[in-house]
């Protein structure tokens, strides 16, 4: 295989430090020890993140947006997979109109969705409760999955299935032995976009969150239009370690590559 | 239920009569596909399409400061928004920058996922590592981050300065709101063209290589056809999340820098003026689709083309 060149690895270098960029300037200030947000800062302190022990409302609302992550992207996982592996390998009446509509949440705002469904959730009685909550981010994750699914079911070559088959495999022992391992990066690399979405997920759960169920970006955004103090950098740069920390262990356990890419 | 689908696949490879005329198939045949769709239909049924037709009503009611939303049905809401010069030009901005956002993440994301497929290991993997580790970072703290770069004392002006340049206005303008967005967005681009590269064969390249094509040409005529599916569902994605954006512009376009998302915002929870904010979404989410769908359109057929 061909080596990068000088220019490649220039603009990976570039590209690098432009990715790094926002997330090491947030680390830097959040040690500041001055009561504002300045750079340079004065020396380090650590007064920032013991502020964060004086505001609960930070952790709970961590929790919330890790079990709603982890949930949802389940949930999408089980209804994604089995209609992208019809959509991917047969045609029947509806395969155009279902794949539309599960992809259609890339298309419409979350905005848009955060309002149908205030409006919805009103109607229903179900304003504030968490379970909906868990639908509807499942709703925005599932385009995510899909995709990754259709992508690997799609671009498989159905004579190793047929191969199989003609050696004897049934047709369970087909899927499980041989498909389902080859759209294994399909799956994972899914549902960790879709983990990563739900809890990035802004737009749609500032309108569709209660008080008690507010997920930790709603609640760091609401933080940061409030206040200009360094506690959103201690936040934020908490957020980043213990998701890093997740990065490292799942790369640790399983292996990134093989997650997000499907190298093995 | 996967398993159903997997027997009427090998009952069709088995199947030695003449084929059917895939028409008039039995709806029988079609039972597996549908219940393997079910699930997903349903939830998509109750949380999409319900919602959004309740949406639509919404923009047909009436406003009225004192009472708030009366039912009626008339398109004043959508003259209103169509006609006004303030919201003509919150849309072109909108898309403008989704535009310039897709166009820098398919210049940037798309060689970059090259050059990693071009390295080894270690590097490699924790290369790929820091690029779409930000993804796992709420978007509120890359927001926040970009603030602090960008602000009239941030580190970009401070370096400015020391140069005897500056200080220039950056934050709250178009430009932070596109360079956040491409940070944001990028792994969107990089993935898809990578998961295009691993399914590429080395040997194709050394095959072209050594049959005397330059570099230039090996990466035009073997890499990049193979690579296009990749770019098209990873531009699909970036700018359709761009468009409809609403962190980024909100934090970094400050309060007169509107796009679309933050003026329905507004409506929503400024002047409590619901039917005019969902007119303003409605139109936002058809313009998207619109242009989505022509994008792909356009670029399915290129890429059919040249594949065939």
């Amino acid at each position: 295989m061909r080596r990068n060149g000088l220019f490649a690895l220039a603009f990976h270098t570039l590209v690098i430090a432009f990715v790094l960029a926002p997330l090491i300037i947030v680390v830097l200030v959040a040690f500041t020890p001055d009561e504002t947000l300045t750079l340079p800062t004065h020396g380090l302190s650590l007064r920032w993140f013991r502020a964060i022990l004086n505001y609960p409302d930070f952790i709970t609302a961590f929790v919330t947006s890790v079990k709603l992550a982890f949930i949802s992207a389940t949930l999408s996982l089980g209804v994604a997979l089995p209609a992208g592996l019809a959509i991917a390998r047969a045609k029947f009446p509806g395969r155009d109109f279902l794949n539309a509509l599960l992809l259609s949440p890339l298309v419409i705002p979350g905005l848009v969705l955060g309002i149908a469904l205030l409006r919805f959730f009103a109607l229903i009685g179900a304003t504030g409760s968490f379970p909906w909550l868990v639908l509807a981010h499942t709703v925005i994750v599932t385009p995510f999955v899909l995709r990754l699914v259709l992508s690997a079911a799609t671009g498989l070559d159905r004579s190793v299935e047929h191969a199989a088959q003609s050696l004897g495999a049934s047709a369970w022992t087909t899927f499980r032995r041989v498909t389902l391992p080859m759209i294994v990066p399909g799956i994972t690399g899914g549902w960790l976009l879709a983990f990563i979405n739900s809890f990035d997920e802004l737009t749609m759960s500032i309108f569709v969150t209660s008080p008690q169920t507010v997920t930790l970006p709603v609640r760091m955004y609401m933080y940061a239009t409030e206040s200009i103090d360094p506690m959103m950098a201690s936040v934020s740069t908490l957020v980043i370690v213990v998701t890093a920390a997740a990065m490292l262990l799942l790369d640790r356990a399983y292996g990134l590559n093989r997650i997000l890419i499907g190298q093995h | 239920m996967a398993n159903a689908t997997l027997e009427a696949g090998a009952a069709r490879t088995t199947d030695h009569r003449p084929p059917r005329d895939p028409l008039r198939a039995p709806w029988r045949a079609y039972v597996p596909m549908w219940l393997l769709g079910a699930p997903a239909l349903v939830l998509f049924a109750a949380l999409v399409l319900a919602p959004l037709a309740m949406t639509l009503v919404l923009t047909f009611y009436r406003f009225d400061p004192s009472v708030g939303p009366i039912a009626a049905f008339q398109f004043g809401n959508y003259v209103n928004v169509l006609s006004s010069p303030y919201y003509q030009t919150i849309f072109l901005r909108t898309f403008g920058i989704a535009a310039i956002t897709t166009a820098l993440c398919v210049a940037i994301g798309a060689p970059e996922a090259y050059v990693l497929s071009k390295m080894r290991d270690p590097w490699r993997s924790s290369c790929l590592l820091v690029i779409l580790a930000p993804l796992l970072v709420s978007v509120v703290v890359r927001a926040f981050g970009w603030s602090m770069l960008l602000g009239t004392a941030g580190i970009v002006n401070q370096a400015f300065a020391a140069i005897g340049l500056g200080p220039y206005k950056l934050e709250y303008t178009t430009f932070a709101i596109v360079i956040a967005l491409v940070h944001v967005m990028l792994p969107f681009m990089v993935i898809p063209v990578w998961t295009a590269l691993q399914k590429l064969d080395p040997q194709t390249e050394q095959a072209a290589l050594s049959l005397m094509a330059s570099p230039a040409t090996t990466l035009r005529r073997i890499v990049l056809p193979q690579v296009m599916p990749g770019v098209l569902s990873g531009s699909l994605m970036v700018f359709g999340l761009s468009a409809s954006a609403f962190a980024i512009p909100g934090l970094l376009g400050g309060r007169r820098l509107k796009v679309a998302a933050t003026a329905v915002y507004d409506q929503f929870l400024g002047s409590l003026n619901w039917p005019l904010g969902a007119t303003i979404a409605l139109l936002l989410l058809a313009a998207n689709l619109i242009i989505m769908l022509t994008y792909y359109r356009m670029l399915e057929r290129r890429y059919g083309r040249s594949m065939g």
